[in-house]
């Protein structure tokens, strides 16, 4: 599968001025490296996923008892609300889409950036400034009608926290608009002349379908937040009855966004687990187009589901028949993609490796969460659970089973890569042990709490549901504890972990075929193709180690010349 | 792969993994006990639907975790080999298959769940074409009027019972009458008031304003619902029906309940600080002592004759709680329920 | 770090960046595809703005409500010479096309005035409305999509001053690099295109 190599033109403009490699304080600052970009987003990220998380264990807390004892009720709405938008708007979306995606695709287009360096670090740099407006509504108290942020509520409820939450949320999401058009730009236009569309690594394509969504989404929910900080401020009535306002508009704006949202944050994952799991079972990837399409299936049909999320609101009959329907199809792309990788598996050579385990770990709650999934999506059984404890449970699943696992998955997949280390892998079992066991100690039992009759966003609860409560308690306390064997492993291996040599997973993807952690452009010349991104067992030839590799890029190289 | 030892012939296996996929999904969807009591004519509707995905579900878990786990353990690296697996790349029948049996689930899944709306009195709500036409009779005027927001109520035939049990407009959102029951009118209509944190309930034609909810068995009850405030949600989990109160629009539920008893009303809408204590009861009578229950709250409040028809958006708040104001007992329990 | 490259950046209130480095040929196609890709997102701001008011509308009795009419022939004039400007911008690409900088700065020079008389005629408009933004959702609506537009035209008009500001160094536009004239002259089509559709909701839709 050699190609001819064009040879590459080198910058017009000539010079570009960077250090050899990058010291620890050019982390900290502005700087268009997609590499450092996506790292900056990872540590930022993961600071929030521990205050988020934090905010988690002190709900849970509160819910041991069926009283309101140990949060004042509002400090619990506030805690609730944070901690939804903080998971979603500063954990998963910058981790997965900021932060793998910016370090991964150029790497895996084989591209020495991404298409607008400044404009990738601009959008970096929102996030912080976006954490800060954050920060000043958590100072005024805090939003405290949920990461919906329904009007009336809203309106009435703490303005000055609710209206900075607002601005907050309007820079996260021109920071996702403005990554969404580089991603689009930097796979249509920089991919290494080679690559061909169905040679490119099935990431990028999960990239393709994430930038899509939130290009078309991200904008519908810009503006009914500024609808409702006017309405907050200003003395607009778009969401006040009185003055002929609508608040179920206000509904379907942030319905538009807010689904699709949950596919910016698994999409990216899915890509993520098409890698990991490939690499680590040593075999091709199973149905590479129809995952790769299906991706686009789900970010077209994904963008026609949303009133999902209102069958109990002021929903006409027709909406909610015509919406149950379009949502139970979502279910067959999704589907495609869990067979196709549990087919992957299949006949492999499995290394029980972390990422492996994670995305094994991921597989296995997903199949759960789709399934809980499919049964939200009917109207008729959703008119029972909707707002209960069966929803929180479910996307509990495919969020923290999904999204999570999966980016658990990545760091331990691509920290040899990014750090230049190995992490250590007992500790690293240790943690999916933990994580596993205590995230399904903590969403299973809310299923049957939700269904028999427990709704969600409650700080006081009927005492006949006290047992579960507990368990799902102790449950996140274990989720709680998961986390030291990760930070030790991390923080650790960072600093002290062994020389991780360029290909320690022995991966065909690009990004593996440069050093470890990565030269500041990336790669010496222009890499070649010489088998696609799967191509695991294809030719004996290649499986040999790294040596090979390079040896055999110089081959080619000197073929070429 | 060892070929030599004679094996168990696959299609049997297959066969057997089948069976007992099958029935572990069918006992499993048949005795999950996840779900309450069922009090309403809706309720076996809804659960016969989450048994039958309930025992798709767990057939499809089963095999998928079956095979992950399989593969763990069978396909698992073992010792000095180095070299990669068979590059199997797809299999396109296989993969037609795994879409098309989706397909095929979800869209019967699909229509099935449309039946069970309509079952449940889902699409009654918006006045479809069988519920235009205009000649009222007094009695029916509670679910004939006009849906039209803007149309004012006078001019409407039967006015007088028409302002008295829908005091805005013909709700548009909810679950209305079964198939069976359109165009008859329900034979008990509340209205549902929610505000922060307690629901009120309003029995027009006998001025009685109570806390709770009380109805007759057997009768087929309407609630009209809105919102003062915010956004409340009313939840009967035993019913398994639900619906948003929603300010400024109307909604409906309509249900027949099918055993006396007393149920948790739960409000499912995060409603503000104290959502978690906005609850009530329903509380279903024989329907004697349904009646014995009106005319002693009749007594009670007063005057035993219908009040003046009173269209709530019409008085300021405090106007429209005045009548009420005795009933706010209700929320200095919820105030004493919640505060330590 | 490209320190050398990072020069003046125009950003818009959006942070998006219409970025003159001085690499300007090399990604030059890159701009223009990302600029096609970022208007293509904000016309779904729009498209919510638009659908929520159609739902407004439509819900309500009499639209406008009482008390909130609208004027017409300041806005159609208004409209006129926000059209006109549209065929006025493109020459001035036309000219920048058959290298004539000079040709290019006067168009675009009369693109921006005509902006700028048409931000004025809005404005004059607001303050002899007689109803604020409080009024009613008409009157919400009403302000805050031609407040939401006429910010895109004003982000227009700086866009235009800035080529003008640039085109004084000789020979930085010429026939072949000329994406950040060709920007702003998409960038000014769809607020145009915008505005066909706003003054066809909120005036032609009121009269009807």
């Amino acid at each position: 599968m050699a190609q001819a190599q064009i040879p590459i033109d080198s910058q017009i403009n000539g010079a570009h001025q960077h250090p050899e490699a990058w010291s620890w304080y050019h982390y900290f600052w502005y700087n268009t490296d997609h590499k450092v970009i996506g790292i900056q987003y990872l540590v930022f990220s993961f600071i929030f996923y521990l205050i988020a998380g934090v905010m988690a264990l002190f709900l849970r807390a509160e819910l041991y008892t069926p009283d309101s004892d140990l949060l004042d009720p509002n400090v619990y709405n506030t805690l609730l609300t944070n901690h939804g938008t903080m998971m979603i708007f500063f954990w998963i979306v910058p981790a997965a889409i900021g932060g793998f995606g910016n370090y991964l695709v150029p790497l895996m287009i084989g591209a020495k950036d991404m298409a607008f360096p400044n404009l990738n670090a601009i959008s970096f740099w929102l996030n912080p400034v976006a954490a800060l407006l954050m920060g000043v509504s958590l100072y005024f108290g805090g939003a405290q009608s949920g990461w919906t942020a329904y009007p009336p509520l809203s309106l009435i409820t703490n303005n000055l926290g609710q209206s900075f939450w607002i601005l907050s949320i309007v820079f996260v999401g021109t920071s996702s608009i403005l990554g969404a058009i580089n991603f689009l730009v930097t796979i249509f236009k920089m991919r290494t002349p080679s690559m061909k569309w169905d040679e490119m690594p099935l990431f990028c394509w999960a990239m393709i379908a994430t930038s899509a969504l939130a290009l078309f989404s991200t904008p519908v929910l810009a503006i009914g937040l500024t609808l409702l900080l006017f309405d907050i401020n200003f003395g607009t009535g778009f969401f006040r009855p009185e003055m002929g306002g609508d608040i179920v508009v206000y509904q379907h704006l942030f319905w538009f966004y807010s689904h699709p949202a949950v596919y910016l944050m698994i999409l990216p994952i899915f890509g993520i687990m098409s890698e990991v799991i490939s690499t680590h079972a040593r075999k091709p990837i199973f149905g590479y187009k129809a995952i790769a399409y299906s991706s686009l299936a789900i970010c077209v049909v994904g963008l026609f589901v949303w009133v999902h999320h209102m069958f109990t609101s002021g929903t006409p009959a027709w909406m909610r028949m015509f919406f149950t329907i379009s949502t139970l199809i979502v279910a067959v792309p999704t589907g495609v993609k869990i067979f196709s990788w549990v087919a992957t598996l299949w006949g492999g050579k499995i290394r029980l490796t972390s990422p492996l385990l994670f995305a094994v770990g991921l597989l296995a709650m997903f199949v759960f969460g789709g399934l809980s999934g499919v049964t939200l999506g009917t109207a008729p059984f959703d008119i029972h659970v909707h707002d209960t404890y069966y929803v929180v449970g479910h996307f509990h699943y495919v969020l923290f089973g999904g999204s999570v696992f999966g980016l658990y998955a990545a760091i331990y997949h691509w920290f040899p890569k990014m750090t230049g280390r190995m992490y250590n892998e007992p500790l690293g079992r240790v943690h999916f042990l933990l994580t596993f066991i205590g995230a399904n100690m903590t969403f299973l039992p809310m299923h049957q709490l939700g269904m028999q009759g427990m709704p969600r966003r409650i700080a006081m609860y009927d005492p006949q549901f006290a047992g579960l409560n507990q368990l799902c308690t102790i449950g996140s306390m274990i989720l709680g504890v998961s986390i030291i064997p990760f930070l030790i492993n991390m923080i650790w291996s960072w600093g002290w972990g062994e020389q991780a040599p360029r290909n320690p997973w022995r991966s065909l993807t690009l990004e593996w075929q440069t050093t470890s952690p990565p030269a500041i452009e990336n790669f010496d010349e222009e890499p070649i193709l010489w088998a696609g991104p799967y191509d695991y067992g294809v030719d004996t030839q290649m499986e040999d180690d790294e040596e090979t590799v390079e040896e055999l890029l110089a081959t080619v190289k000197s073929e070429v010349k | 792969m060892a070929k030599e030892k004679e094996t168990v012939p696959g299609s049997l296996i297959a066969l057997t993994i089948g069976l007992v996929v099958a029935v572990i999904s069918f006992w499993y969807g048949q005795n999950n006990n996840l779900l309450p009591e069922q009090i309403s004519e809706q309720a076996p509707l809804v659960d016969d639907l989450f048994t039958v995905m309930a025992t798709i579900a767990t057939a499809l878990f089963l095999i998928v975790e079956g095979a992950i786990v399989y593969s763990l353990i069978r396909f698992r690296h073992r010792g000095e080999d180095e070299t990669d697996s068979e590059p199997v790349k797809g299999n396109f029948p296989l993969e037609i298959f795994w879409t098309a049996i989706p397909a095929f689930i979800v869209i019967g899944l699909g229509i099935y769940s449309v039946e069970v709306y309509n079952q449940m009195g889902g699409f009654d709500t918006s006045g479809g074409p069988q519920m235009a036409h205009h000649q009222h009779h007094s009695v029916e005027i509670a679910s004939l009027i006009d849906r039209d927001v803007s149309a004012p109520l006078i001019g409407q035939a039967g006015i007088e019972e028409a302002i008295e049990q829908a005091p805005k407009t013909r709700p548009d959102y909810g679950i209305g009458a079964s198939p069976q029951d359109v165009n008859n009118p329900a034979e008990v209509v509340i209205n549902v008031t929610g505000l922060q944190y307690a629901w009120l309930f309003n029995y027009p034609g006998d001025n009685i304003t109570s806390g709770e909810l009380h109805v007759p068995a057997g009768k087929d009850v309407q609630l009209n619902i809105e919102a003062k405030d915010v956004i409340h949600s009313f939840w009967l989990p035993q019913f398994r029906i639900k619906q948003d109160a929603l300010p400024g629009q109307m909604s409906q539920l309509r249900f027949t309940a099918t055993h006396t008893g007393t149920y948790p009303i739960v409000c499912a809408e995060l409603c503000g600080a104290y959502h978690g204590a906005m609850r009530s009861q329903i509380i279903i009578h024989e329907p004697n002592e349904y009646e014995a229950w009106l005319t002693e709250n009749r007594v009670a409040t007063g005057t035993d004759q219908p009040t003046v028809a009173v269209n709530p958006q019409d008085l300021s708040d405090s106007d429209y709680l005045e009548p009420y104001a005795k009933e706010m007992g209700i929320n200095a329990d919820v105030l004493a329920q919640i505060q330590p | 770090m490209q320190g050398s490259t990072i020069d003046t950046a125009t950003t818009n209130y959006n942070g998006a960046v219409v970025s003159e480095t001085a690499n300007e040929s090399e990604h030059g196609d890159y701009r223009l595809l990302a600029l096609i890709i970022f208007l293509a997102s904000e016309s779904l701001m729009f498209g919510g703005l638009f659908a929520a008011y159609l739902i407004y509308r439509g819900s309500a009795g009499a639209w406008p409500p009482e008390e909130t009419e609208v004027e017409f022939l300041l806005p159609a004039i208004n409209t006129v010479i926000l059209i006109s400007s549209s065929f006025v911008i493109h020459r001035g690409d036309v000219a920048i096309k058959n290298n004539n900088v000079g040709g290019m700065r006067l168009w675009y020079g009369l693109t921006a005035l005509m902006g700028a008389i048409f931000l004025g005629g809005q404005v004059y408009e607001y303050l002899n409305l007689g109803y604020g933004l409080d009024k009613n959702v008409f009157s919400s609506c009403f302000y805050l999509m031609t407040g939401f537009h006429g910010l895109h035209v004003f982000v227009g008009i700086l866009l235009m001053l800035g080529v003008l500001w640039r085109s004084r160094r000789p020979n930085h536009y010429n026939e072949a690099k000329h994406t950040g004239v060709e920007m702003t002259e998409i960038y000014w089509h769809f607020v145009d295109i915008i505005w066909i559709v706003l003054f066809g909701l909120l005036y032609v839709l009121t009269l009807l």
